[in-house]
């Protein structure tokens, strides 16, 4: 097990008299990508803005790369960390060029990387521009630009995909793919779920300032219980009435005399099916549909409603 | 050290940019030449160098002009760059709090050293050069205001940081910076007369007059550079005044330099505890 990246435990903060995060434990380990849902206000940004140390909390400790952020000296702690704050800002009047190079100097990176970093985000030919000239895409990708300088090992991405096309996503979780590969710990905060699913290796909810959930898929999906939807569709109808306890379907719900629909948990999945096979007459087709990143959140944020 | 040179190089950068450098420079040049021109045209009489002349009809122009300045160059540094955004990415970089405000500082007071040098250096080389003498003690009292006048450009850039650090909206600070103006530069010398005339010396002593003067930066200003230098005091008619005063040049540099450094500090303290 290698040591963890960001510690937080019993993390609370208030903003006068508002709780945006309650009782928050969470460990990040480094090669690991990690998708931050919820909805707006869930305590998304604020969470990473405490990891940043842009904000202190109220309750409990945060420790980054084996540094208290809380402390005041823990500036130095931040030539590690690329963060890219929701809703970027930059300074209009300097060019794409000016910009990365002002940022690089407070990383103390060398400037000379910077063409190819803008290469690599793919806005090089427009990097002697002013960024007040930069459509929403292009600053996104020279707010990705900026996060990547001087290699860090802890990404703190906070919405990052918002303004990108679909190609532009493609680059971007290929990007992510690299680094995560290279080791790099991830926290990538979104409410863009369906493209989160097959990019993330863990998922953490969160709703009103509480994680309400936090494991990988299979976890998640074990933990919210959803029911699995079979249907199937029989070749011929079957010649017993429907309200006849000796019907084997007398389980399912009948759609009519051949398609029949039926819920069940995870763990009963299997069994079910297999005992398909009782049935006299021959299955024309079986459909099973598992809940998805969608199903699974809808439920655990309505779980905290209640 | 270096991330503020950092800081401080962009905003300087910005400086000449958004033009205020250019502005800035042509309007204390164009006002200094013209009191310059005109106000040295009587002075052929009574033998007082033009510098001097100028010194003293520049620097009590320069209390309302440079104050206004420093003030709009600074009520928006720290309450506009969170209000835009940028101040977020600023410090997610490591950079302490600290070191934004004393690099942005520094960039500001270079913007306005640049502007006050030039454009009062062009005017004083000018009148050097249309009235054909030079004196060596006039060109002092000549440097000295124009040093001063940097140093009252910093005491309003650091009290515009400290609006800047406190307000929430940056209307708001443009208010209150316009207010700050307002009262050094006319209220408080209109009130400590005011109540010298009332008063008629029971309560506001010479003694107490002279610190009631420390305690405003403008004022110190005028007393630095109406009485500090013995050519410049005769001519002023502030010969009697500063003897009474008792208040030295370096007391009176101390008063601008402790007027930079308390707010800076202070707004430096405020931004650190701001929550963003």
């Amino acid at each position: 097990m290698t040591a963890s990246s960001v510690e937080l435990a019993g993390v609370a903060k208030d903003y006068g008299g508002h709780w945006a995060l309650q009782d928050v434990d969470l460990t990040l380990r480094p090669g690991e990508c990690t998708a931050l849902a919820g909805h707006n206000g869930a305590g998304k940004s604020t969470l990473i803005k405490l990891i940043i140390g842009l904000i202190r909390p109220t309750r409990g400790f945060v420790k980054v790369l084996g540094e208290n952020m809380a402390a005041s000296g823990s500036t130095r702690v931040r030539d590690q960390i690329g963060y890219l704050p929701e809703n970027v800002a930059f300074y209009p009047a300097m060019t794409g060029e000016e910009t990365l190079a002002f940022y690089a100097r407070l990383k103390r990176q060398p400037v000379s990387r910077n063409s190819d970093l803008l290469a690599r985000v793919g806005i090089s030919r427009a990097g002697s521009r002013r960024v007040a000239t930069y459509s929403k895409g292009m600053r996104q990708r020279l707010a990705l630009a900026q996060a990547l300088l001087g290699q860090p090992k802890l990404l703190l991405l906070d919405e990052p995909t918002t303004g990108l096309d679909p190609a532009l996503r493609q680059d971007f979780y290929e990007i992510v793919r690299k680094l995560r590969d290279e080791g790099v710990t991830l926290l990538i905060s979104s409410h863009a779920l369906a493209e989160l699913q097959g990019q993330a290796d863990r998922i953490i909810i969160m709703n009103c300032g509480r994680k309400v959930a936090d494991g990988t898929m299979t976890d998640l999906r074990r933990a919210a219980a959803l029911p699995v939807r079979i249907a199937i569709r029989l070749a011929e109808s079957l010649r017993v009435a429907v309200n006849d306890s000796a019907h084997p379907l007398a389980s399912w719900t009948p759609k009519d005399d051949r398609n029949y629909e039926l819920s069940c948990l995870e763990q009963d999945k299997a069994a079910t099916i297999q005992a398909l096979g009782s049935i006299p007459v021959a299955l024309a087709d079986v459909e099973v549909t598992q809940p998805g990143l969608e199903d699974i959140y809808a439920h655990f944020l309505k779980r905290v409603d209640e | 050290m270096s991330t503020i040179l950092v800081i401080a190089g962009k905003e300087i950068r910005d400086g000449f940019r958004n033009r205020w450098v250019v502005a800035a420079t042509i309007l204390l040049a164009a006002l200094a030449l013209t009191l310059a021109l005109l106000g040295s045209t009587p002075t052929g009489a009574v033998k007082v160098s033009p510098l001097i002349v100028t010194v003293v009809s520049l620097s009590s122009l320069t209390i309302f002009i440079i104050p206004l300045i420093a003030l709009l160059l600074s009520y928006d540094a720290i309450v506009g760059e969170i209000d835009r955004g940028t101040m977020a990415l600023l410090l997610a970089y490591p950079v302490s709090r600290g070191e934004v405000v004393i690099g942005k500082f520094l960039g500001h007071l270079a913007i306005l050293a640049i502007a006050t040098t030039i454009g009062y250096g062009a005017a004083g080389l000018a009148l050097v050069a249309v009235s054909g003498g030079f004196d060596a003690a006039a060109a002092r009292a000549f440097a000295a205001m124009i040093g001063t006048s940097i140093m009252l450009g910093s005491v309003f850039i650091a009290v515009g940081y400290l609006v800047s650090a406190v307000v929430r909206e940056r209307s708001t600070a443009g208010g209150i910076a316009i207010g700050v103006w307002l009262f050094f530069v006319i209220i408080y010398d209109m009130a400590l007369l005011g109540i010298l005339v009332a008063d008629q010396g029971r309560f506001l002593t010479a003694g107490r007059l002279s610190w009631a003067l420390l305690l405003n930066p403008a004022d110190a200003y005028r007393l630095a550079n109406l009485t500090g230098f013995s050519n410049v005091a005769m001519f002023s008619g502030m010969a009697g005044a500063s003897a009474q005063a008792h208040l030295g040049l370096p007391l009176l540099i101390g008063a601008l330099t402790a007027w930079t450094v308390l707010p800076l500090g202070i707004a430096a303290a405020i931004f650190s505890r701001r929550q963003l």
